[in-house]
């Protein structure tokens, strides 16, 4: 299969739309199995979006492919406009064109949420004096980041739906309207509200054992991702336990999801 | 020339999209507009209207940006892309009803906003064809039709003024009892957020 070099946005036809005048040239943001991910307008300058785009499969049978995307970006969409509507934070939809393969939603400002934990973690230390409040009160901002992390998932399990991919680079985080940490401070790394996006594998459900599935992903990607903070992870799960009321359940589902991930995992 | 020429982004070349923005309209001139376009006639062939339906531009332009993107991909619900303007405003595709909540009313309708999208490669304007097929030709035939009325500048500043939320907008786009919109106490963001769901609401019509 072919692999996209950096410069690989030539190598793609743009979907039809993006070839279209605009303000700002459109960029490709990813690449991934599914379809691709441009930054790019709706009307204006003033609106930049987020562009998915599904592009034709020409291994899967024409009729059925295009059946198949269009259910796909109705259900994303669809989910979407319910968590909006409960007040789940997640980017409102802007167009969508099923037919054609694309959405356009709106653009988050911030970064991947897996980006701000690696960049504070990453960032050490340097004087004595640092060293010394480190020990104690290092991690405060990062625990916060991690509590909103759990009220947010809790928040969207709450209204009945499930993500089906959480993970940290499935969260943005948006810069808090008015700023509390110091410009530079290693806290501001970590400020913002967490915003959910990527819902392609979301669906409604209020079942324990769906939203303990959604956890266990979250957790497993987090050690992977995070391991210098994986010890850290329990504080997600304690904002999530206060933020809705079946929460409970659900955290005593996950202890059976992880039991039989271990099994699974021995048995390789 | 009070007629607005608008710059979409990733709308296909070969049209210009106009608009204009009328205050005072009179009762005979609404329902003088109305019966034409009723009628079908060709040199009335606008998207009507009403904006006290209408929260804001980019409420309008995306229900503008939706039609003519249906135009471009040759999936219009209705038969053109005038009437795709005002569906494309509702949240379903009832077609009656979005001509009653959005469109021209006959006598009720004074301050309106009409939305004409032309062709750039149509041929040499024949100035003799009733058909205005020229920014200026619109515009002229609008002013005649439209005497009396005030020309106004499409803002947001201008359209907040005579946008009706409690019978309209929350209405037919149903906000109310919506938890996100509840849970904001200040009437500015809670407007914001307001524009965000219809917005969202027009883009998942047809899905
Ligand atoms: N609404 C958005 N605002 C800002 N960036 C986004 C948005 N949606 C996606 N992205 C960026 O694009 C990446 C891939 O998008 P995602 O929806 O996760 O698609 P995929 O299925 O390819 O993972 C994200 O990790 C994020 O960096
Ligand atoms: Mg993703």
């Amino acid at each position: 299969m072919a692999v996209s070099s950096p410069e690989g946005q030539g190598q793609f036809p743009l979907p039809k739309i993006l070839t279209y005048p605009s303000s700002t040239p459109p960029t490709l943001i990813t690449q991934g199995a599914e379809g691709r991910v441009y930054k790019t307008t709706h009307l204006d300058p003033s609106r930049p979006c987020i562009l998915k785009y599904r592009p034709p499969k020409p291994y899967r049978h024409a009729i059925l492919d295009a059946r198949l995307t269009k259910e796909r970006i109705t259900a994303e969409a669809h989910v979407l406009a319910r968590c909006a509507r409960e007040g789940v934070p997640v980017p409102a939809v802007y167009a969508t064109d099923p037919r054609a393969g694309w959405m356009m939603i709106e653009y988050i400002d911030g970064v991947p949420v897996r980006q701000a934990i690696n960049e504070f973690l990453g960032k050490r230390p340097e004087t004595d004096q640092e060293k010394v409040a480190a020990e104690e009160t290092d991690n405060v901002p990062l625990i916060e980041l991690l509590r909103r992390i759990g009220a947010t998932v809790g928040g969207l399990h709450g209204t009945g739906n499930v993500h089906g991919d959480l993970t940290t680079s499935n969260m943005m985080l948006r810069p808090f309207s008015t700023t509390i940490a110091a410009e530079g401070s290693k806290a501001r790394m970590v400020e913002g509200d967490v915003v959910l996006i990527d819902f392609g594998l979301a669906t409604q459900s209020s079942s324990e054992e769906d939203r303990a599935v959604d956890l266990y992903v979250l957790e497993r990607a987090f050690a992977s991702t995070h391991p210098r903070a994986e010890k850290l992870f329990q504080h997600v799960l304690d904002a999530y336990e206060k933020s809705f009321k079946k929460a409970g359940a659900a955290l005593a589902k996950l202890e059976d999801v992880r039991r039989r991930g271990r099994k699974k995992s021995m048995l390789g | 020339m009070a007629l607005e020429k608008i710059q979409l982004d990733l709308v296909a070349p070969g049209q210009e999209i106009l608009v204009a923005f009328f205050r005072d309209v009179s009762a005979s001139a609404s329902e003088l507009l109305q019966k034409q376009l009723f009628a079908r006639n060709p040199a009335f062939e606008y998207a009507f209207i009403d904006a006290t339906s209408i929260i804001s531009r980019a409420h309008l332009l995306s229900a503008v940006f939706n039609a003519v993107n249906a135009a471009a991909t040759d999936s219009l619900r209705t038969p053109n892309v005038h009437s795709e303007i005002v569906i494309s405003l509702g949240p379903n595709n009832n077609i009656s009803d979005a001509y009653r909540r959005w469109g021209i009313q006959a006598g009720k309708t004074s301050n309106l906003i009409v939305v004409k999208v032309l062709p750039t490669t149509s041929s040499e304007s024949d100035p003799s064809s009733p058909i205005p097929s020229s920014p200026e030709q619109v515009w002229a035939h609008l002013k005649e039709h439209l005497q009396g009325a005030t020309a106004t500048p499409l803002t947001d500043d201008e359209l907040s003024k005579t946008t009706d939320w409690a019978a309209k907008i929350r209405k037919y786009y149903k906000l109310n009892g919506v938890p996100a919109l509840d849970a904001i106490k200040d009437e500015v963001a809670k407007r914001k957020e307001m524009e965000r769901m219809v917005i969202m609401a027009m883009a998942l019509r047809e899905l």
